[in-house]
């Protein structure tokens, strides 16, 4: 303290207990403006990661949209996606957008929350839940099934496909949950693209299929309506993995390549809200690439189908 | 400051599995260096057997990389059919995002990643391939400080990819085939 020209703000002018302006201070040099700001950040990148965790920040208190504790490296790739698309040049920009435009948050918001999948994806995890999963869950009267993060529904009528075949539909409910209503609106509406319907049908097959994937929808206009009959027994639900609870027992659940968008402390979160969503030999499935190592609850279950990702809680 | 090789990511696609066999089958079986690889394939079942066959011509450990898995020094990742590979600080990550280029995995979304995780410390090498896949990310190397070798298309089995990246101007060397092994074991000496 004591170097004059350093003190900023200048000072107000003073005014005398009677209004009157006393003469204001002269400063005789005047303060000189820093040449260039210092900053604390070396870097573009680091200074983009600095923007990200503000512009999660932001979004959840502006929309009470929780994507803080997603993973670094594809959060940055998808809001990058998303700045290309809205025109905006650095993250600070894309923020701006949106905050005060919320037609542009709920495009990010379909780019966060949306995530590709495919009818009987890893035609051997379906294949696995028929010869290992099914058998077991013939000896329940009633089999409760969640699909945590169904996205646009084509794994749940993969399900639907499977346990009509094995004649086990009829006493099974899933509930099918998503964070996203628009990805819940598809999965309702039970309309995909022709277009891919070959692969599907080919993983169909693989998956142990018994008759034709052809005989589960129409063709019309270049789409596939699955059968009303396959969504007799499934609840879709809007549900938040980061925000919201357990909301029952199951038999099984199926959380498949959703918690590879997550960090480690939201795939923990998420980890238990599952474990203690399953009754005593509920079984839970996992994208053929997620691993239970170092989660809370690696040592409570015991593997059902090591490549395919099945485990089963034993008590 | 010197920049030290932290993560090395291989990028190649169509004639890749050859390729592979010769720059890993090259490395000293002390190489130190965590080796991050995305070759374009398809989803069926033989696909999966890539990484046991590739591992019949290394010392190195190979595997198919899994989610949140911890990067370690001296093993070599191999990106799961159907998953992008991306590099988070410590660890891989995996996504199902779009194709890009019609593939996933994709080299770009490896390349990118990585160089935006480590910076100066990724050196990338780009091997034959009939993709424009991997320019881009090969560029954001180079652009974030890291070093980028691409294969010499004239000894590449198919020379599009790797010379996509040189014309773009995004590559500090290119190599024949059988001297890239030799040069990451020389640049990863320098890290010791």
């Amino acid at each position: 303290m004591g170097n004059a020209s350093n003190q900023l703000p200048p000072e107000p002018p003073r005014v005398d207990a009677d209004g009157e302006r006393s003469a204001p201070v002269v400063v005789d040099t005047p303060s000189p403006l820093p040449l260039a700001m210092e900053t604390k950040t070396g870097t573009d990148e680091e200074l983009e990661t600095i923007e990200l965790q503000i512009l999660t920040e932001a979004v959840f208190r502006r929309y009470g949209l929780d994507f803080r504790n997603y993973a670094v490296a594809s959060l940055r790739r998808r809001v990058r996606l998303a700045m290309m698309e809205e025109g905006a040049q650095t993250v600070s920009g894309l923020m701006e957008r949106l905050l005060h435009d919320p037609p542009a948050m709920e495009r990010l918001l379909l780019r966060l929350s949306i995530n590709v999948t495919a009818m009987f994806r890893d035609p051997g995890f379906f294949l696995a839940l028929r010869q290992k999963i099914v058998p077991h869950l013939r000896s329940y009267p009633f089999v409760r099934i969640w699909h945590a993060g169904c996205s646009t529904g084509e794994e749940v009528y993969s399900m639907a496909i499977l346990l009509q075949e094995e004649g086990l539909y009829d006493r099974c409910r899933i509930y099918a949950t998503d964070m996203n209503e628009v990805a819940l609106q598809r999965a309702r509406d039970g309309i995909v693209s022709c277009d891919q319907m070959q692969e599907h049908s080919t993983s169909y097959l693989r998956a142990g299929g018994h008759g034709s994937l052809s005989d589960y929808y129409t063709a019309n206009y270049g789409h596939a309506i699955f059968r009303a009959g396959l969504r007799k027994n499934v609840v879709f639900s809007q549900h938040n993995l980061v925000t919201d609870g357990s909301f029952n027992e199951f038999n099984l659940i199926l959380c498949r390549n959703v918690m590879i968008y997550f960090n480690e402390t939201l795939q923990n979160r998420v980890h238990k809200l599952l474990y203690s969503s399953l009754r005593r030999y509920g079984v839970l499935g996992l994208g053929r690439k997620e691993s239970l190592r170092g989660t809370p609850h690696e040592r409570d279950y015991e593997s059902v189908d090591e490549l395919e990702r099945l485990f089963r809680r034993p008590k | 400051m010197v920049s030290k090789v932290q993560l090395v990511v291989i990028g190649t696609s169509m004639g890749g599995f050859r390729a592979l066999e010769s720059v890993l089958g090259g490395l000293s079986p002390d190489f130190p260096l965590a080796i991050a690889v995305v070759q374009h394939r398809g989803t069926d079942v033989a696909q999966s057997q890539l990484s046991r066959l590739l591992q019949l011509k290394c010392t190195l450990p190979v595997n198919e990389c899994n989610d949140k898995e911890a990067i370690v020094g001296g093993r070599i990742y191999l990106a799961p059919s159907d998953y992008h590979l991306l590099v988070d600080e410590g660890r891989f990550a995996l996504s199902v995002d779009e194709r890009v280029y019609y593939a996933r995995p994709s080299i770009d979304v490896l390349f990118e990643s990585a160089a935006d995780t480590y910076h100066q410390g990724v050196l990338g090498v780009l091997l034959t391939g009939a993709s424009a896949d991997g320019t881009r990310g090969a560029a954001r190397i180079k652009q974030r400080g890291g070093t980028v070798l691409a294969q010499d298309p004239r000894t590449a089995e198919s020379p599009v990819m790797p010379q996509a990246a040189i014309s773009a101007g995004a590559v500090d060397h290119v190599l024949p085939l059988e001297e890239i092994g030799a040069y990451l074991n020389v640049a990863s000496a320098v890290h010791r």
